[in-house]
C-alpha cells in the first residue's frame, strides 16, 4: 500500500483561554487517498476540533497543539501564514453544518466561488465564471446560471449546502472535511446531499473526513468509522465491522440506544450518565464512570488502541474479544 | 411522592375515556409577509391551512413532516401562544376560550409544552427550583408547597434536589436542562403535554434516557402526548398514532404501525425510504424525493405535493384532495387522489 494521504499522530489540543479544556488527548489516524472516514461521536467528543485543527482554524494564542499532521508529506502544523493560504481550499477544504452562516451574506454565491478560484489559480474573470457555473451544475443546482447571481439568503437550506459543496470543491482539493453537513437538513434533503457527496467523491477520487453523530448517515457514506469519546478515538474499523462486530462498550451502547420499532413498548437501553467534563478528565479510561464493565484497572490506567481484532479498540475488557 | 391534597392544581377527567382529550377543527393560521403598509399584493405564508384532528386520551400523537410544514405552528396554536385566524378547539368536551367553555388560564394548566432549545426556554436568572415552582405559585399554590413539589419533581426526573435545586440553567448539561423543562411542564399536573422536538438537540445516548423518562411519566400520570419530531425512528418508538403534514396540511393520519408498514401517501412513502439504512451493503442508491419543500407563500393550486410527486396526474394539478379513508377498521386516512381513484 502506498503512503496514506493524511497521517495524524498523537494529536493533542488544549484550549487555554479563561477556562482550560483538553479537547483532544492523543488522536492518531490515517486516511488513504480516495477513502471516506467518518468520525462518529457525541457533542464534546472532539470530532469538530479534529477537523478544525487539520485546517489550523483555531486561534493560535489560546490553543496548544502538539503532535504531528502530515498531508501528502507536508507538515501542516509548521506551515506559515502564506503557505496556509495556499493550503486551505487548494489541498484541504471544509464544509460546515450551517451553510447559512458559513457564506458571507453580502456577496453572491458566484462572487464567493470565483474569489476562491482566483485566489488559487491564474484565471481571468470570465474563465472563473465559467468554471464556477460548471461547478454549480455539477452539484445539481437547477438554473445554475441564475443561481450564480443569487445571494445566500435567496437559496433554500438544501441549495445552500450544495453551493457550499461547490465552493469547497471548485479547486479540486485532495481532502474534503465535512463537519456535520447534513445535520441541519430535512431527512429527504439529507439523503440527497449524502448521495451527492458519494457521487462527487467517486468522480474526483478525493478523500473525505465526514463528521457526524448520526450513525445512519455514517453508514451511508463511509468506508471506515472512527468512534470518538472525550477527545480520543475509542474504536476504529471498517463500517461493517463497527456496526455489527464492535468490541468497545461505548460503541455497543451507542448502537443499542438507536431507537427503532423493535424496542417499541419496552424501555430503551441507555448509557447512564453523561460525557465527562473536558476540564477534568478522569485519569484512566474516560468512559469508565459510565461503563457497566469497568473495573479497578479502567479507573487507573488509560487503554491504548489494540489492533488485534476485527476493529481496533481502546478497552481493557472489550465485549466479544476473540 | 407528590402531595395530592392541594385542590388548586388537580384536573380531573370530565368526559370519560371515550371522549377525545383534544379535538381540533379547521384550524387555520396565515402569517403576512412583507411590508404591512402596502396593502396591495399582500403575501401570506400558509402556515397551517384548515387542519382537523383529535387526540385520544392517554395516547401519543406523533406529528412528522419537513421543516416549514407547520408542525410547530400547530403546536403553538394549540397552546394558544399565537391565536389562530379561524378554527375551534374542544378540550375534553369543553370548547376552549368560548362562551360556556373552558377559560384560557384553566386550559393552560391542563396543557404544557416542552421545546427543542432547552437553554432558551429556561429563565437564566432563576434557579431551577424557582423555575419549576414559579408557575404553580402563580396559579395559587402556596410558596412552600410549590417549592416542595418542585423538589419532588426534580427527584422524579432524575436530578437529586439536594445537588441540583439551587443551580442555574448554565450549570447544567443539555440532557439535564431538558429534564428540568419536563419537570416544569409537569408541575401544573397537566393532562396534555406538547413535546416540540424535545429530544432533537440531545446526543443519542442522552436522548434514549429522556425518551425512557417520558414513557415512564406517561404511564405514571396517564398523560397524553403530542409528539412533534422530524426523526422518524423516534416517532415510531413513541407514538400510538402518526399524523404526516406537508405545507400546512395533513396528508396522512393513522395508527403508527399502519403508517410505517403500509404508507398510503407518496410523500409518506418517500419520507420513510429517506431513513438511512443501517446496513452498509444496502445503501440507498437513489434519493426518494427530489428538490426542497416548495415555498409556503404561494402554495400550488391542487395537491401541494404535485411538484415532487412521482405519480402526479392531471387531476392533482387542479383539485386539492380531501382526506379519505384507506382502511376503515383502523381509522387510517390519506389526502391523495390515488387513493380515491383506486376505491372507485
Amino acid at each position: 500500500m502506498s503512503a496514506p494521504l493524511l497521517q495524524v499522530r498523537d494529536l493533542r489540543v488544549e484550549f487555554n483561554g479563561h477556562r482550560k479544556a483538553q479537547a483532544l488527548s492523543g488522536v492518531s489516524f490515517q486516511v488513504a487517498a480516495g477513502e471516506v472516514l467518518t468520525l462518529l461521536g457525541e457533542s464534546g467528543s472532539g470530532k469538530s476540533v479534529t477537523l478544525r485543527t487539520l485546517l489550523r482554524l483555531h486561534p493560535e494564542k489560546k490553543t496548544n497543539i502538539t503532535g504531528d499532521i502530515k498531508i501528502d508529506g507536508q507538515d501542516i502544523l509548521s506551515l506559515s501564514a502564506g503557505q496556509l493560504n495556499k493550503y486551505r481550499g487548494r489541498i484541504t477544504s471544509m464544509i460546515f453544518q450551517e451553510p447559512g452562516l458559513a457564506f458571507d451574506p453580502v456577496y453572491t454565491i458566484g462572487q464567493q466561488i470565483t474569489e476562491a478560484l482566483c485566489a488559487h489559480e491564474q484565471l481571468d474573470a470570465s474563465a472563473a465564471k465559467i468554471r464556477a457555473i460548471k461547478m454549480l451544475e455539477r452539484v445539481q443546482i437547477p438554473q445554475a446560471r441564475k443561481r450564480f447571481d443569487a445571494y445566500p439568503h435567496e437559496l433554500s437550506g438544501g441549495m445552500r449546502q450544495r453551493a457550499m459543496i461547490a465552493l469547497a470543491l471548485v479547486c479540486n482539493p485532495k481532502l474534503l472535511l465535512a463537519d456535520e453537513p447534513t445535520t441541519a437538513l430535512d431527512a429527504s434533503v439529507q439523503i440527497q446531499i449524502l448521495l451527492l457527496l458519494r457521487e462527487l467523491q467517486q468522480e474526483t477520487g478525493m478523500s473525505i473526513i465526514f463528521v457526524t453523530h448520526d450513525i445512519g448517515a455514517a453508514v451511508e457514506i463511509s468506508d471506515r468509522i472512527a468512534v470518538m469519546y472525550a477527545g480520543r478515538i475509542v474504536e476504529e474499523g471498517s463500517v461493517g465491522n463497527v456496526v455489527s462486530n464492535s468490541s468497545h462498550p461505548y460503541t455497543k451502547g451507542l448502537l443499542a440506544s438507536i431507537v427503532g420499532h423493535e424496542n417499541k413498548g419496552s424501555n430503551l437501553t441507555t448509557i447512564p450518565g453523561s460525557p465527562p467534563d473536558l476540564r477534568e478528565l478522569p485519569t484512566g479510561c474516560s468512559f469508565a464512570p459510565r461503563c457497566a464493565r469497568a473495573q479497578n484497572k479502567c479507573i487507573t490506567q488509560q487503554p491504548d488502541l489494540d489492533n488485534s481484532g476485527s476493529t481496533s479498540y481502546a478497552c481493557w475488557f472489550p465485549i466479544n474479544s476473540n | 411522592m407528590m402531595s395530592q391534597n392541594n385542590s388548586v392544581l388537580t384536573s380531573e377527567d370530565r368526559g370519560g375515556p371515550a371522549q377525545p382529550l383534544l379535538v381540533v377543527k379547521d384550524l387555520k393560521k396565515y402569517f403576512s409577509v412583507g411590508n404591512p403598509f402596502f396593502v396591495k399584493n399582500k403575501k401570506y405564508v400558509h402556515a397551517v391551512d384548515n387542519i382537523s384532528f383529535s387526540v385520544a386520551k392517554g395516547k401519543t400523537l406523533g406529528i412528522v413532516g419537513e421543516s416549514g410544514c407547520g408542525k410547530s405552528t400547530t403546536a403553538k396554536l394549540i397552546a394558544r401562544l399565537i391565536s389562530p385566524d379561524s378554527g375551534k378547539m374542544v378540550f375534553d368536551g369543553d370548547g376552549v376560550v368560548e362562551y360556556g367553555g373552558i377559560a384560557l388560564k384553566e386550559f393552560r394548566k391542563n396543557l404544557q409544552m416542552v421545546f427543542q432549545d432547552s437553554f432558551a426556554s429556561l429563565n437564566p436568572r432563576l434557579s431551577i427550583e424557582q423555575t419549576i415552582a414559579y408557575g404553580p405559585s402563580v396559579h395559587g399554590l402556596s410558596k412552600a408547597d410549590a417549592v416542595q413539589q418542585a423538589r419532588d419533581l426534580l427527584q422524579r426526573v432524575g436530578l437529586a434536589p439536594q445537588q441540583f435545586a439551587s443551580r442555574y440553567p448554565h450549570e447544567l448539561s443539555g440532557g439535564q436542562r431538558q429534564r428540568v423543562n419536563i419537570a416544569r411542564a409537569l408541575a401544573y399536573q397537566p393532562r396534555l403535554v406538547i413535546l416540540d422536538e424535545a429530544v432533537a438537540a440531545l446526543d443519542k445516548s442522552v436522548q434514549a434516557q429522556v425518551l425512557n423518562l417520558l414513557q415512564d411519566l406517561k404511564r405514571e400520570r396517564q398523560l397524553t402526548y403530542l409528539f412533534i419530531s422530524h426523526d422518524l425512528h423516534v416517532v415510531h418508538y413513541m407514538s400510538d398514532e402518526v399524523m404526516v403534514m406537508y405545507l400546512g396540511q395533513i396528508v396522512e393520519k393513522g395508527p403508527v404501525e399502519q403508517i410505517f408498514s403500509r404508507p398510503a401517501h407518496p410523500y409518506t412513502q418517500a419520507l420513510l425510504s429517506a431513513i438511512p439504512s443501517m446496513d452498509p451493503n444496502k445503501r440507498t442508491t437513489k434519493p426518494p424525493l427530489l428538490g426542497d419543500p416548495p415555498n409556503p407563500i404561494n402554495p400550488p393550486v391542487g395537491c401541494r405535493f404535485q411538484e415532487r410527486c412521482p405519480f402526479v396526474k392531471e387531476v392533482c394539478k387542479s383539485l386539492s384532495p380531501a382526506l379519505s379513508t384507506v382502511n376503515e377498521q383502523v381509522e387510517h386516512v390519506v389526502a391523495c387522489h390515488l387513493n380515491t381513484e383506486s376505491s372507485l
